[in-house]
């Protein structure tokens, strides 16, 4: 049974209608690549499946459950964890507290503790009693990736980690996937980068529109295939 | 030495002011809700404490140790049953309803124990005072004022050394962001007001035993506690106490001066405030 799956699921906000139908699945360890062009959805498909929007309960399942319906602090409770686009550290928090709150509610039985968080990424330990938001860009999305992970998920989602980052910078926070990957969770990483998101992802889905256009596995996939996904073809 | 004692005093004073505007402070620090029943919710306090006085025969002390959790429920199902519906990006309907709410307390309390002015009696604690040196102080204020500074140290501690105090602050920042965390800011909102309550009851047990009460004084004791507030600078609770003191202290000079210039000095020494520094004394962060 696949770990999390969407079926037919639509989204709107007011008149505009952001998803038409979508259907996708991740299986438990699985790494899963959404790309797509800005307003493809890709954003609204997080957003939905973290509850932050709500749909039919029928739409989303986790391990069988409808979820869809579920607000996003219950969405937590059941190990799908979520680092937002855009960071969203809490400003009036430190570091370490930023982090200590992504496990508060839900600590889960993993490897993911703050001396943990602290291994995977050094240089946040010196900088723990900081206000989050006095990081470099790189450093705040170490911090996100972090507080994320303190709840031990089963299933993490990235929305656009590598979002005004340097190169540099990026290939740094890509570096700690796979010891995510290593505790088992699965992860859905939503990227602009094509060539990273084929890079670290075991199946890509390309959206356009609020649709799935593009189903593959990464190492199978051609970039004639992921243009005419992304870009829309005549063909 | 008349001066220092007006100043001393006016300092006691600003406890009692302080003990008015920390659970405003509160609330309207995490959630951005002006609550306008919060004068209302005090005497409602006040009046909670009598009560258990007279039906059990109980000092006022040990009846506010009462009051306190069933103010703290009383709070916690006005924000999860009331206040939190109406909470949202425009601040108009939550004014509105606590403004309702003000209105119904008023007349609800008015109905209930009528317009008689009441009083919270301590026995001979009431005029007991101490010496000290160049000023005598009474006892109950230099009482009141210790309360405040603890509650406000208490309430700090909570919001910035307990899980429950970084929930607080999370939920201030970014609801939505908060909600992907596991946290219902909802859960949360309702925890902070019972919070205020227990505050709202020290604050009565004090308002109580100091002068006499009745349902219809609600709404001066809110302005005292919003310009401690605005005072002190939105957020900040230290600063509360700060304003707290400064219209105490103006309030007591004015009154030295002339016993008619006690409230109208504390107003003139909040716009006074406002126009030197119109974000407060010390406000805690850029809104």
């Amino acid at each position: 049974m696949a770990l999390l799956s969407t079926h037919g699921l639509t989204a709107q906000y007011g008149q505009f209608k952001a998803l038409f139908g979508v259907d996708l699945h991740v299986d438990p360890g699985e790494c899963v690549a959404i790309i797509g062009a800005n307003g493809a959805g890709k954003t609204t498909l997080m957003r939905s499946i973290t509850g932050v929007l709500r749909n039919a309960p029928e739409m989303i399942l986790h391990n069988g459950t409808p979820i869809g319906a579920l607000p996003a602090d219950q969405i937590l409770q059941r190990g799908i964890a979520m680092v937002p686009e855009g960071r969203k550290l809490f400003p009036s928090l430190s570091v370490e507290e930023n982090l200590l709150i992504g496990g508060q509610v839900r600590k889960g039985s993993g490897r993911w503790s703050l001396n943990e968080i602290y291994a995977l990424f050094p240089i946040l330990k010196d900088r723990r009693h900081s206000p989050g938001t006095a990081l470099s860009g790189g450093q705040q999305q170490m911090v996100a990736i972090g507080r994320a992970l303190m709840s031990n998920p089963g299933l993490l989602l990235c929305d656009e980690i590598s979002l005004g980052l340097a190169p540099v910078v990026i290939r740094d926070i890509y570096a700690a996937l796979p010891a995510i990957r290593a505790t088992g969770a699965a992860v859905i990483v939503v990227e602009q980068d094509i060539s990273r998101a084929l890079a670290v992802a075991d199946r890509v889905y390309c959206m356009m529109e609020g649709r799935v256009t593009l189903t593959a596995p990464a190492k199978d996939v051609t970039r004639e295939a992921i243009h005419a996904a992304y870009f829309g073809a005549a063909a | 030495m008349i001066w220092l004692d007006v100043l001393v005093q006016g300092i006691l004073l600003g406890g009692l002011y302080a003990l008015f505007a920390a659970g405003l402070s509160l609330v309207f620090g995490i959630m951005r809700l002006v609550n306008l029943a919060h004068g209302d919710l005090i005497v409602f306090a006040a009046f909670a404490i009598l009560l258990i006085t007279a039906t059990f025969g109980l000092n006022p002390f040990l009846a506010a140790l009462i009051a306190a959790p069933l103010m703290f429920a009383a709070g916690w199902a006005l924000q999860r049953f009331v206040l939190n519906r109406v909470l949202g990006k425009d601040i108009l309907p939550p004014l509105l309803c606590t403004f309702g709410l003000s209105v119904a307390l008023q007349n609800g309390m008015l109905e209930a124990f009528s317009a008689d002015s009441q009083r919270l009696s301590v026995g001979p604690l009431e005029s007991a005072s101490i010496d000290l040196g160049p000023v005598t102080v009474g006892t109950l204020p230099l009482l009141t004022f210790a309360s405040a500074v603890a509650a406000i140290f208490v309430l700090n501690r909570i919001f910035y050394t307990t899980a429950l105090g970084r929930a607080f602050r999370a939920v201030s920042d970014d609801p939505t962001t908060a909600s992907l965390m596991g946290l219902d800011p909802k859960s949360v909102f309702a925890i902070a007001t019972g919070l205020a309550m227990v505050i709202v009851t020290l604050a009565a047990l004090y308002l109580g035993v100091r002068a006499n009460f009745d349902p219809s004084i609600g709404p001066a004791r809110l302005l005292y506690a919003f310009q401690a507030v605005i005072i002190g600078g939105l957020g900040s609770l230290w600063g509360t106490l700060a304003g707290g003191a400064i219209i105490g202290v103006a309030q007591t000079f004015g009154a030295q001066i002339n016993p008619e210039w006690q409230i109208l000095a504390g107003h003139i020494a909040f716009l006074i405030v406002l126009l030197i520094r119109p974000r407060g004394l010390f406000p805690r962060a850029v809104d």
